[in-house]
């Protein structure tokens, strides 16, 4: 029985004179008690989005929600205000990106620890500073009694980042939504945090929604993995098959483009061509189609389908997906501009012309 | 903080040199020179004469400054040639009329501004934030004095609700304790000389407030909303806390931070509409003082005028500067 | 696969793309420009401001009379009542017997050259000592902290005085004269220009694009005149907008003190607010035409400066 199970969610922000945007459509994924599932994508897909319409954060005029989101059998997507009011920060809480900024700067980290205990628990006084100091020492934050009464500017960015997952745990919720937690952190914090999150995870059950565009991350914490494209979820899978096959031209992409210490000297990195904006409507053709290096025809006709091609949990949303042998279509900078060497490029599924670009790279780093 | 009091006290001391050097040009520019600024255009020659001795206008620049320096700091601001009495005498005796009308119009901005800023801002493009930011607009083009003889024309001379000038009515004064008449009233009992010193404040106070509404209802708009975006307002909302915690401690309490701030620079505005407003409901502070003393051309007043407000002036800046200090922790410990 | 099916596909794609809109690549001023031209705000400030300019041009050689004949038969004969509007004297006869409708028309000339001169005035010298004290800050060393220093106590020793009571000061000073007026409205201005220019200098100083011409190895002085100035100099535009409107009105607050423009040949919109104030209750309407103008008059450029703030925002920026 999942915890928490989002069904075909999606949200439209509409402004007055201007053409309604999609920013989520047909995301679908379910979390259990103690899993991690990572919403993985590029800034601007839409994954910040999604987790503020779970928690009810975003705001009511001018944005379009459907779908459900049944969370221990509630639709968190239809509930009152108030009743959000009342589950946020006891059964759901949020963690957010940027440590400094989402602490208010003129509020002790005491009262702002203690504020959520006094509404949530009905604690007073001295007992809910106790607890407070509970919780950042539970969090990791030496001294804490001498820490409640500093302010955010006093402490530092990790410290900042474990009082956030301080407030977040203060009523235990079942449900954790960590919105790339460790972006603006060092990395060797980074590790630290993400340590506290998985052991927050393992000891509590808790359900943790990872949103983050860090494919390490993906691999050192998440079960499950979404990946998003401009608004849909373009592969699901768990972490070893999608680490081990990605099948969907972007996912793969996405792991193509990470330096690795195991490979040649000299050899390039692979990038992703483009942007996010250079996108085509998903009613038009698959939105990744200009960016893509194995894109057809096909790709340009209506929405493709998730669809399971290889093992059972493993989707895919693609008509032309990534499997052993298929190679890039290398006239992928059509569109755009004409690239030199027309004539060159020849039969796009012969792979001569992909061969050919390999020469040219090793004989560049030669 | 101690040690940020002295260490802006501290800034203020080339401040107020160069403040002085100033006015002791300024006083040597007038037409007649510093004797007239003493004495006034209609002196005697002999008195004008024994004066020019005392300030020693035949010595050299730098004594003359010098001298010139030792009487401010003893408080000889010159003579009133209206009255005949001693400036800072005359100023002091009417400084706490303007301060009570002063703080009546700062208090009205605060108090009707924030609340009007706020909601503003919460229902950005609704009825009110059009209202009010129109409004705002309205109030910082029209002219004070204007606007003043307007208030009173309609509501003292036509319509009789408020009296057309002065403090209070004759005989009416409560006793003397601090020189604010309604404070007077209240502290010794006498509410209906309070009452009445309210209702001589009420047009003088709403002319004078329409600028520091205007900018206060302004700031305040843009401050919250600004604060509205910020990620920790989305923090607070993340934690499920009642909206009344939520618009209280996190939204206000940072949006308020600049009004502080302009708060001491309105101020200065306050001042200057006092000398507009005060001469209209002839309201007998130090704000008609002045307009008596230029149309007198009473210049001694005027020097002595100048150098009382410069000090006020930075005295508030001072003040201003502490108590923000004290709001926010982030200058607290720099 | 075919060339033709390879051409079509490209073809599609294009096309599909060609949907897009692109924002990228227009610099601030024409995207402030183009937010600009949608505001609301900023047409109507600029309607208003364009009828006064166009008064205060054609506004001597239309009216219907001459400002300083005074019709004092009229008067007289009313014994002390005010003449009304009629045929021939639409906004009727001031205190004096003056075509009220005619000064009106006269004064607008006066009153936009107030504004503009004192605002000139207060640009200039707050731009020139603002933009000397952030560029030797931004050169950096002894000598330019230094000359900062000095700036900057001048400037806050202006700040120290409540605008009016400046004016009042200088007025005092140099008697009563329209030229009185300007330079006393645009010396309080100094201030005010001088500190956000250097504000916004040292806020430029210290952008990437800056850094990235420094690392480039571009000299300081270059990167101070042709870069950090003009990016900087929005926000004094704003600021001279705006000030257009406060100077007309503390124009009329000097003129209300006594200090304002003697002459009645060259009548102004503050002077004859500020003596109309002395029969308010007897002729209101003789308050009511000229503080109309200048409350009109100051909202046009305040609501083309408030636009312009807004458009130049970057926070604000979608």
């Amino acid at each position: 029985m999942a915890l928490l199970s989002v069904d075909e969610l999606s949200i439209t922000f509409t402004r007055r004179g201007q053409r309604d945007a999609k920013a989520v459509s047909g995301v679908s994924f379910d979390i259990d008690p103690g899993q991690v599932v990572g919403l993985v994508g590029e800034s601007g897909c839409g994954k910040s989005v999604t987790s503020l319409a779970l928690m009810g954060l975003l705001p009511d005029k001018g944005v379009r929600i459907g779908g459900t989101a049944d969370y221990d059998g509630t639709d968190l997507l239809s509930l009152s205000k108030n009743r959000m009011r009342d589950m946020r920060g006891t059964q759901l809480a949020m963690i957010f990106q940027d440590p400094l900024s989402s602490l208010n700067p003129v509020v002790p980290i005491g009262v702002q620890v203690t504020e959520i205990l006094k509404r949530h628990r009905g604690m007073k006084g001295e007992a809910a500073r106790k607890e407070a100091a509970d919780l950042l020492d539970r969090v990791g934050i030496p001294d804490p009694t001498r820490r409640l009464k500093e302010y955010p500017h006093q402490l530092s960015g990790g410290m900042r980042q474990r009082a956030l997952i301080a407030m977040a745990v203060a009523c235990a919720p079942r449900m954790l939504i960590a919105d790339e937690p460790t972006t603006a952190l060092d990395v060797t914090i980074q590790a630290q945090i993400l340590e506290l999150l998985k052991e927050l995870v393992d000891q509590e059950g808790t359900g943790l929604l990872m949103i983050t565009h860090d494919l390490g991350v993906v691999a050192g914490l998440c079960d499950k993995v979404n990946v998003l494209y401009a608004g849909r979820v373009v592969e699901s899978a768990e972490r070893r098959p999608l680490f081990a096959a990605p099948t969907h031209p972007y996912s793969h992409g996405l792991l193509g483009s990470i330096p690795r210490l195991d490979a040649p000297r000299g050899e390039k990195l692979n990038p992703i061509r483009g942007s996010i904006n250079d996108n085509i409507e998903w009613a038009d053709g698959c939105a990744f189609a200009p960016r893509c290096d194995y894109y057809t025809m096909e790709c340009l006709t209506g929405t493709p389908q998730l669809t399971e091609p290889l093992t059972a949990g493993h989707q895919v949303r693609c008509v032309n997906p990534v499997v052993e042998g298929s190679t890039p279509n290398d006239d992928g900078d059509a569109g755009r501009a004409e690239s030199a060497g027309e004539d060159a490029v020849g039969d796009a599924r012969d792979g001569k012309s992909a061969d050919i670009e390999k020469a040219d790279t090793t004989e560049a780093s030669s | 903080m101690l040690r940020l009091v002295i260490r802006r006290l501290l800034q203020l001391i080339p401040t107020l040199a160069g403040l002085s050097i100033l006015l002791f040009l300024w006083v040597h520019r007038l037409p007649g020179g510093p004797a007239a600024a003493m004495l006034g255009e209609r002196a005697t020659a002999e008195s004008k004469a024994r004066i020019e001795e005392q300030l020693g206008l035949d010595k050299p620049v730098m004594e003359q400054y010098w001298l010139f320096l030792q009487r401010i700091v003893q408080g000889d601001l010159g003579t009133s040639s209206q009255t005949g009495q001693p400036v800072l005498d005359e100023l002091l005796l009417r400084f706490p009329a303007t301060v009570e009308l002063a703080l009546s119009a700062m208090l009205l901005a605060v108090v009707v501004g924030i609340p009007l800023g706020y909601f503003a801002a919460r229902r950005r493009g609704g009825w009110l934030d059009v209202a009010a930011v129109s409004g705002s607009l309205l109030g910082i083009c029209i002219p004070v004095f204007f606007l003043a003889f307007l208030l009173r024309a309609l509501f003292a001379v036509n319509l009789g609700w408020f009296p057309a000038g002065g403090r209070q009515e004759t005989g009416m004064n409560a006793t003397e304790v601090t020189g604010f008449y309604v404070l007077d009233g209240l502290l010794t009992g006498e509410l209906d000389a309070a009452w009445g010193a309210i209702n001589h404040l009420a047009l003088p106070a709403i002319a004078l407030a329409s600028i520091p509404l205007a900018i206060v209802v302004r700031m305040t708009r843009a401050s919250v909303l600004e604060v509205l975006g910020e990620d920790y307002i989305r923090t607070a909302e993340s934690k499920g806390l009642n909206k009344s915690v939520v618009r209280i401690r996190h939204v206000l309490r940072n949006a308020l931070l600049p009004i502080v701030t302009a708060i001491g620079l309105l101020t200065g505005g306050l001042l200057s509409g006092a000398v507009l407003t005060e001469s209209v409901f002839s309201f007998g502070g130090i704000g008609s003082f002045l307009k008596d003393a230029i149309d007198n051309r009473d210049y001694p007043v005027l020097t002595g005028f100048i150098m009382f407000i410069a000090a006020t002036f930075v005295i508030i800046n001072l003040l201003v500067d502490v108590a923000y200090s004290l709001i926010d922790p982030r200058v607290r410990v720099h | 696969m075919s060339l033709d099916t390879k051409a079509a596909k490209i073809d599609r794609l294009a096309e599909l793309t060609a949907k897009q809109e692109t924002s990228t690549g227009a610099s601030l001023w024409v995207e402030a420009y183009r937010r600009l031209r949608t505001s609301k705000m900023a047409l109507i400030g600029a309607v208003v401001i364009g009828l006064f300019v166009v008064l205060a041009v054609v506004g001597p050689w239309v009216a219907p009379h001459d400002p300083t004949q005074m019709w004092r038969g009229e008067v007289f004969r009313n014994r002390g009542i005010f003449v009304g509007p009629r045929d021939g004297n639409w906004f009727g006869l001031d205190q004096l017997g003056r075509d009220e409708f005619s000064r009106m028309l006269v004064g607008a000339r006066q009153t936009l050259m107030v504004g503009v001169v004192a605002t000139l005035l207060g640009l200039t010298v707050g731009a020139i000592l603002g933009g000397l004290s952030g560029a030797a800050l931004t050169l950096g060393g002894n000598t330019g902290r230094k000359v900062d220093t000095v700036i900057m106590r001048v400037i806050d020793m202006m700040l120290a005085m409540p605008s009016l009571l400046l004016a009042v000061s200088i007025a005092a000073v140099l008697g009563q004269s329209l030229t009185t007026v300007m330079i006393a409205v645009g010396v309080v201005q100094i201030p005010i220009f001088a500190r956000l220019l250097r504000g916004a200098m040292l806020a430029q100083g210290g952008a990437d694009y800056v850094l990235a011409a420094k690392a480039l190895g571009v000299r300081k002085r270059r990167i101070v005149f042709s870069q950090i100035l003009p990016n900087s100099l929005s926000p004094v535009i704003v600021q001279a907008t705006l000030c257009l409107a406060t100077a007309i009105i503390e124009a009329a607050a000097l003129s209300y003190l006594g200090l304002g423009n003697p002459n009645p040949a060259t009548p102004e919109w503050g002077v004859m607010l500020a003596e109309s104030q002395a029969f308010f209750d007897d002729a209101p309407m003789l308050a009511v035409y000229p503080a109309v103008g200048i409350i009109i008059t100051a909202l046009g450029f305040t609501l083309l400066g408030e636009a312009m703030r807004e458009a130049l925002d970057p926070k604000l920026r979608s």
